[in-house]
């Protein structure tokens, strides 16, 4: 297959967003997984409503609020940009918050459902063993909970490939820094005799997806035996 | 060193813990009583996994709660090594790693139990490269001791260790817990509802039930008191003697035991002539005679004195009977042969033991009482 250059961009926008957008919010995710699993505290239940609210919003309002939010004139996107220069509207960094922000839920729910399922009486061992809180999560809960960190990885990393909504209202649809497959192929719908190019693209999307879901398979198998499981 | 002192109360839902009770430096301290009694609680509070409502917790000079004073000890710097019904083992760690968890993390105390050796007591040098997954409960078991002993703690904990195994399996577990028990020297606090474990393994006794501590003092002295339904009111209610081994005679097929100025004969014992060997004696086979025998069968025939009779609950009479300094035995008969006898406190008789029935437990396999 041939790619134009605009589609290659495409397909580097893509995973360069996606792969930034899961590498910050994986560690959060977990996390925040960890808190909701195993932390006892007043307002617990507005923390999980929080973390959850991108999945029931229209990804168009999310994308709007990130913009209320992030904006060059917003609370947060506003001192961004006066104090570090960091303009996050429009540029690739913002796609990927964007991306990131949508797929967030879908991330700390996998991470979660694997710290849930490990035996708290292994902790109580680790911890008359001698291992303080930082020491037991690293020890302990963090290797157990290995194969729902790297679900989170791989369902966070699809979400992230596969978001429109979001990206386009709070990004824009600019090639070559925050047009990402999806949008691309919208354009190229859009646009005539842009048939084959949706096609070619719609092609990668599907190939991207397939090999994310093997080598997660894969992974996770040897996972699961890494953890003794 | 001090042994640990414990005085706590502790509300747990409906139930209400109130205990106190001490264990002492060295050898093992057995929490006996029925499920429910509060023992694995108390056992949460030692470690540091709850927190009781008022009381304390010592340990030697080391004070591991206080209420009076705020003092509670994470449970992470009290050094109690834990051993749990389920071994808990970390399925993502090989044995070795397993072993070695605690170790790393000892934070200077002094070293109890050296990796070598404490491979060596428990028989776990083959098992080092596998993981949990691929161990049977009783060397799960065996690793989880290494584990909680390589900690080097300043006590040992154990959960009824052996209740989540077939008989076969705690057989097989007994004699390194023997070996165990003599080889480290720190004091164990050891939880359970078996007869046969606390006879075999405990030096100390703390009868637990509902949350109280109904009596606490030396194995021996406590199966003989008579007035604990736990221990006196079952069929198979036994006293335990700690002997020494004095001779062998292969010809006649017996060994001569003597505890406290009293010879006793029974089959052939394992252990080396000197060595100490702890026997059970069931009330059951007991008999006792107001006048002195003449041939009879049974080989052991002993001056006693009557020290209590308890009425027990099915109709008979356990009497408690002294044979000399802080030697007794239990004799069970029914309540019609009491006053055929005349037996009162204080009154002397003859207790009559077959030698088949002073049974060696510790290196001559295992004595199993109806748990």
């Amino acid at each position: 297959m041939n790619f134009t250059p605009e589609e290659l961009a495409a397909i580097r926008v893509s995973l360069v967003v996606a792969g930034r957008a899961v590498a910050v919010a994986l560690p959060l995710a977990v996390a925040v997984a960890w808190v909701l699993a195993r932390g006892r505290f007043i307002g617990k239940t507005l923390l999980d409503a929080l973390v959850h609210v991108p999945l029931v919003l229209p990804p168009v309002v999310v994308g709007y609020l990130l913009l209320l939010v992030f904006g060059v004139m917003g609370p947060v996107g506003g001192p961004l940009l006066r104090l570090f220069d960091w303009r996050l509207v429009f540029t690739s960094g913002g796609a990927s918050l964007a991306a990131g922000v949508m797929a967030f839920p879908l991330m700390v729910r996998a991470v979660r459902l694997s710290l849930e399922a490990i035996d708290p009486g292994l902790e109580t061992a680790a911890r008359s063993l001698g291992a303080g809180p930082v020491d037991r999560f690293f020890s302990i809960s963090l290797p157990l909970a290995a194969p729902g960190v790297l679900a989170a990885a791989v369902v966070g990393f699809a979400a992230c490939l596969g978001e429109f909504g979001a990206i386009i209202t709070f990004a824009a649809n600019v090639p070559g820094e925050t047009q990402t497959l999806p949008l691309a192929i919208y354009s190229a719908i859009q646009s005539p005799g842009g048939e084959a190019t949706a096609a070619r693209l719609a092609a990668v999307s599907l190939v991207i997806a397939l090999a994310a879901l093997i080598a997660a398979e894969v992974l996770s198998r040897r996972a699961r035996r890494w953890i003794g499981r | 060193m001090e042994g640990l002192k414990v005085d706590i109360r502790q509300r747990l839902g409906g139930f209400s813990l109130e205990v106190a009770f001490e264990a002492a430096p060295t050898g093992v301290t057995a929490l006996f009583g029925p499920s429910g009694a509060g023992k694995s609680a108390v056992l949460a509070a030692i470690a540091g996994a709850s927190a009781p409502d008022s009381g304390r917790i010592r340990l030697g000079e080391l004070v591991l709660f206080d209420s009076a004073t705020g003092v509670n000890l994470p449970a992470e710097r009290r050094g109690a090594g834990w051993v749990f019904q389920d071994a808990r083992l970390f399925p993502h760690l090989t044995v070795d790693a397993n072993l070695r968890y605690g170790q790393k993390r000892a934070k200077g105390r002094p070293e109890v139990a050296s990796f070598d050796e404490v491979v060596e007591v428990l028989g776990i040098g083959h098992l080092l490269p596998r993981r949990p997954i691929a161990l049977s409960g009783g060397e799960k078991q065996r690793v989880a001791m290494g584990r909680a002993l390589l900690s080097q703690p300043r006590l040992l904990l154990m959960d009824e260790p052996l209740s989540a195994l077939d008989a076969g399996r705690k057989a097989e577990i007994l004699p390194f817990l023997d070996r165990l028990k003599s080889t480290f020297p720190l004091p164990i606090l050891y939880v359970s509802h078996s007869l046969t474990e606390v006879t075999r393994l405990a030096d100390r006794l703390v009868v637990m039930e509902q949350g109280r501590v109904l009596a606490e003092g030396p194995l021996s002295e406590m199966l003989v008191r008579g007035d604990l339904k736990s221990l006196a009111g079952r069929p198979d209610a036994a006293a335990a003697l700690d002997t020494r081994v004095a001779s062998h005679d292969p010809e006649r097929g017996l060994s001569r035991l003597t505890v406290g100025g009293i010879e006793l004969l029974t089959p052939i014992v394992a252990q080396a002539v000197g060595a100490p060997a702890r026997v059970l004696v069931m009330a059951r086979d007991v008999l006792i005679a107001a006048d002195r025998p003449g041939r009879i069968s049974a080989r052991n025939v002993l001056p006693a004195q009557i020290e209590k009779l308890a009425h027990r609950q099915d109709g008979t009479v356990l009497v408690t009977l002294t044979l000399g300094a802080g030697v007794s035995l239990l004799s069970a008969i029914t309540e019609d042969a009491s006053h055929a006898l005349g037996l009162t406190p204080g009154a002397q008789v003859w207790a009559v033991v077959k030698s088949v029935a002073v049974e060696g437990i510790g290196a001559s396999g295992l004595r199993t009482l109806d748990d």
